[in-house]
């Protein structure tokens, strides 16, 4: 009798998930979407520019079509459940950054720099290591929790990763901030690897210590304090987030960290004193770095002041940017719905425009507009994600996913936020928009990684097994 | 740990507003202040973008514009040229991708670059059509010949000044300066080329000072041809009633209040002279006696009615001459000669002229006839307004005729013009400059010309300033008067 209750239970317990549609042609269709607007906007700026279809139109539409093609192929094999519009979304994201690089490649004023290079088909290159990655991710990594084993040495891995533009001859002081490296003639990012790597050890970490840290507290004023022993590993990431700013003059990778970590660390324990913890402690960190940090300091200044930084600059004086100015003029001079693809000045940023400051061109070009787009489609992203972690069913998934998406999410909000005067400038790029191999690359590997936990969640229950008990009901007949 | 999933999701998404909101700060509420603030490049890109409208003169255009090359990259795509640039750059002021402009160039900007309001609609037009911008036009009241007459006359005499009216319009005819500077030169963005000309140009390397609009913008002590002023202020106040009768006129005058004694020229006969005698030979001691007798309130009065004391914008800002407000008897007599303070632009003179060869009453002076749209249709014409009436019908037929004698068989005989049917009335200056007359003076000339119609077509005033010439050489009737006679003769000629 009881056996056959059970079986019922389980029935009605995986009745939701039988028939979950795959939605594979779903993304199929937004995938076309994803190419034929690039390709468009390509044909566009040629025509802007050149008066003239760009001559590498066809190629570039098949390339970024081979490319999605790939993707989805692999997705359909490999993760026939996964969440249909993180590929199509990262894809055009893709798509379109590359069409405004090669906008930025055709600028007169960018190519008179000594230091010019044709950034697009580099950053084509770039792209198709990406889903390379991509589909690595998917084929190689069967479930998710695999990467469960890997806890320990990811947190070696990521501060291997941290630490390496410290190495004398291998990193590179570009305008004050230490966050590449130099191999072989390559510049890479490693902090956009460290940033997936960590959220690993951190899922992995924050799901084995979980309760501890949340149970195992004493109640003050109102608030949970956590003990002593438990408050060890947030110190050290908060050390190390501060180290990160002070060494490497780069408050965005070191604001992204952190800000990861307690959004992990906030849904691992479910207790709000964390992210007053969190809040409190990076506002010492930062107040206190930047009481002594001249490069911190005059990030501030620019963004308190940008105009009087532009005339300093203008004047000549070492350690001041025009940059952040020249921004907020191209904002502004595109207003409501933009100049049009190639009809802008936003070359007039000069350095960085195709990479930090590529934000900027959107805004000239495709306005206000174009921008909200553009954000709007990131803040998408973001959700997917975070739907993909309610929906996960393992707690390491959960964490996993949600602190690539906080993360994700906090990296576009310190780089749009930066650009567009909000927030101090850091020196981060825009997921997948902007000029730069390691961003590219390690944003496809973020997105696989999401599509193969959206996958495990979103697949159905396996059929329950045959109970051997329940044969045994059946055969015996009243 | 779906409830603290569901607030981060609420915490991404006021990330994503925050930057939405800020985006439409900076995109629409911000936009406009940020897209025309002139510090922005984009500005004087759009400036530069199409060629600029033209600055016309009789009929021709005195400007253009050329695509700019060089082997820098330039992102400003026209630049400005000027036809016989330095001749009329007191009349357009400069254009420049480098130094901005001035002048009527700045002035007009709107127009000639076609992003006035009053072009909104065909602007909005052509970008349906997809046209590009274009510029509108600048005519103006200027006469090529007056103007080639007057900067041809200066360059013999190196540094001076020519303004020149059309009396019954105030419309200017002629607004000359020498030296003077080709804005051609500058008017592009190359350091090498553009810089370089630019830097020469400047006062502090270049002494003479080219860029000085001197028609404008200087003022110089005007002499004696202030006394037509004060002939003006005695007819205007009842000191003296007709040209004939005799002034009482002491010879020495010692000046009131004081045991200093004021001298003439030369011996001339000043003692009682009739106010037409003392015109003509230039009597300070007459008209500084008049000066006094007038008062120093009546004396300005007159001098204000003239437009001292107020800049004019013609458009283009013209400096305010001065008539001293505060003085004592003494400095009232000596304002009344052209000395002490007293100090004039030469388009403040023309006016003086134009005055009283309007029959009293004085026009205002201006220079832009006509705005024009692209299309050529009129956005904007100037109709002669009257400024003010400095004295009456009667009193300004009274000075003609005795200007008239001063050009007869006075000190202004140089501007005689052969021709029949054309009167001529004038006043010759010498302004005394320095300590005890040590430098040398300003040769000052004003004068109009009449036809036997009785229209008056030109009123100019020239002034001289040449400090290698022989001091005694210096004098309005040698120097300034020739000037004005060609360009007074040019006018009359460009009529028939």
């Amino acid at each position: 009798m009881s056996s056959t209750s059970n079986t019922s239970t389980h029935h009605t317990s995986t009745i939701g998930s039988i028939g979950t549609p795959s939605r594979r042609n779903t993304e199929l269709a937004l995938l076309v979407f994803a190419v034929v607007i690039p390709v468009f906007a390509y044909a566009n700026v040629g025509l802007a520019i050149n008066d003239s279809v760009p001559p590498g139109l066809l190629s570039y539409g098949l390339g970024l079509g081979l490319l999605a093609g790939v993707g989805h192929i692999v997705v359909r094999k490999f993760a026939p459940y996964a969440d249909p519009l993180l590929l199509p979304l990262a894809t055009l994201l893709n798509g379109i950054g590359l069409v405004v690089i090669w906008r930025l490649d055709q600028s007169k004023r960018l190519q008179a720099a000594s230091t010019f290079v044709e950034a697009a088909p580099r950053q084509l290159l770039y792209s198709a290591l990406g889903v390379a990655l991509f589909v690595i991710v998917l084929v190689f990594l069967k479930d998710h929790r695999v990467l469960q084993r890997y806890t320990y040495i990811s947190m070696v891995g990521a501060l291997i990763l941290l630490l390496l533009p410290l190495v004398p001859g291998l990193g590179l002081n570009v305008f004050g901030a230490r966050i590449w490296i130099s191999i072989a003639g390559f510049t890479i990012q490693p902090g956009e690897f460290a940033k997936i790597v960590l959220a690993i050890f951190f899922a992995g970490y924050l799901m084995v210590k979980r309760d501890a840290l949340a149970l195992a507290s004493r109640r003050f004023m109102g608030i949970y304090l956590p003990r002593g022993r438990d408050l060890g590993p947030i110190i050290v990431v908060w050390i190390i987030s501060i180290l990160i700013l002070v060494f490497e003059t780069d408050l965005g990778t070191s604001l992204l960290f952190f800000g990861m970590f307690v959004i992990m660390l906030y849904v691992a324990t479910e207790r709000t004193s964390w992210i007053v913890f969190g809040m409190l402690m990076s506002a010492a960190g930062a107040v206190g770095v930047a009481s002594f940090e001249s490069h911190v300091q005059q990030r501030v200044q620019a963004w308190l002041d940008p105009m009087r930084e532009y005339e300093l600059s203008q004047q000549g004086v070492i350690g001041h940017t025009e940059q952040s100015m020249q921004a907020l003029w191209a904002f502004g001079s595109g207003g409501t719905l933009g100049t049009g693809l190639g009809q802008g000045n936003s070359d007039l940023i000069g350095f960085a425009a195709n990479s930090d400051f590529i934000l900027a061109t959107f805004g000239e070009e495709l306005g206000l507009a174009g921008v909200m787009a553009i954000l709007l489609m990131y803040g998408l992203i973001v959700e997917r994600g975070v739907r993909t972690a309610l929906a996960a069913r393992d707690p390491f998934g959960k964490l996993l996913a949600i602190g690539l998406s906080g993360a994700f999410a906090l990296q576009v909000f310190v780089v749009a936020g930066g650009v567009m005067g909000l927030i101090p400038l850091t020196g981060m790029t825009m997921p997948f928009l902007a000029y730069g191999g390691s961003s590219v690359i390690a944003n496809w590997a973020l997105i696989g990684i999401l599509i193969r936990i959206s996958d495990t969640a979103r697949r159905p229950a396996p059929a329950p097994a045959p109970n051997p008990d329940a044969e045994m009901t059946q055969v015996v007949r009243p | 740990m779906n409830k603290p999933l569901r607030r981060i999701a609420i915490f991404c998404g006021l990330l994503v507003l925050a930057l939405l909101i800020r985006d439409n700060w900076i995109q629409y509420v911000q936009a406009d202040s940020l897209k025309d603030d002139t510090k922005n490049r984009r500005v004087a890109i759009a400036r530069y973008a199409t060629p600029r409208g033209d600055i016309i003169v009789d009929g021709e255009p005195i400007t253009g514009s050329t695509k700019t090359n060089g082997d820098d990259f330039n992102d400003f795509e026209y630049k400005r040229t000027y036809k016989d640039g330095a001749m009329w750059a007191p009349v357009t002021g400069y254009a420049s991708q480098a130094f901005g402009a001035t002048q009527l160039e700045s002035i007009e900007d709107g127009i000639l670059t076609g992003n006035d309001d009053r072009l909104f609609f065909r602007r909005t037009l052509d970008m349906i059509t997809g046209k590009k911008q274009e510029g509108g036009n600048v005519v103006t009241t200027l006469s090529a010949a007056a103007q080639k007459a007057a900067y041809k006359g200066l360059l013999k005499q190196g540094k001076g000044a020519v303004a020149a009216i059309d009396p019954e319009t105030g419309a200017i005819l002629a607004l000359a300066s020498t030296p003077s500077y080709d804005p051609s030169t500058f008017a592009g963005n190359s350091t090498k080329v553009d810089g370089e000309a630019w830097t020469k140009l400047q006062k502090k390397n270049n002494p003479d000072d080219p860029m000085q609009n001197r028609a404008l913008r200087e003022i110089y002590p005007p002499g004696s041809t202030f006394k037509v002023v004060t002939a003006a202020a005695a007819l205007e106040h009842g000191v003296v009633d007709s040209a004939d009768e005799k002034t009482d006129s002491p010879l020495p005058y010692t000046l009131p209040d004081t045991t200093t004694e004021l001298k003439n020229e030369g011996n001339i006969p000043c003692k009682n002279a009739t106010l037409r005698e003392a015109l003509r030979v230039s009597c300070n001691t007459v008209f500084g006696k008049l000066g006094v007798d007038v008062g120093k309130e009546d004396m300005l009065e007159t001098a204000k009615k003239f437009g001292f004391n107020e800049e004019q914008f013609v458009p283009i800002r013209s400096s305010a001459s001065i008539f001293p407000e505060k003085m004592d008897r003494p400095q009232t007599a000596l304002s009344s000669i052209g000395q002490f303070e007293t100090a004039t632009t030469p388009l403040q003179m023309a006016m003086v002229a134009s005055a009283v060869a309007n029959d009293g009453t004085l026009m205002k002076p201006y220079m832009v006839d006509k705005l024009q749209a692209p299309s050529l249709d009129v956005i904007e014409q100037t109709d002669p307004e009257k400024m003010s009436e400095p004295l009456s019908e009667k009193n300004a037929q009274i000075l003609q005729s005795i200007m008239e004698t001063v050009v007869e068989k006075g000190t202004g005989t140089n501007a005689q013009i052969n021709e029949s049917g054309v009167t001529v009335g004038g006043k010759t200056g010498t302004a005394q400059r320095g300590v005890d007359n040590s430098e040398n003076p300003y040769a000052w000339f004003i004068s109009y010309a009449k036809l036997d119609d009785g229209s008056s077509p030109v009123a100019v005033a020239v002034v001289v300033e040449d400090e290698s010439a022989n001091r005694d050489d210096i004098s309005g009737g040698g120097l300034a008067a020739p000037i004005a006679r060609d360009v007074m003769k040019a006018v009359i000629d460009s009529k028939k």
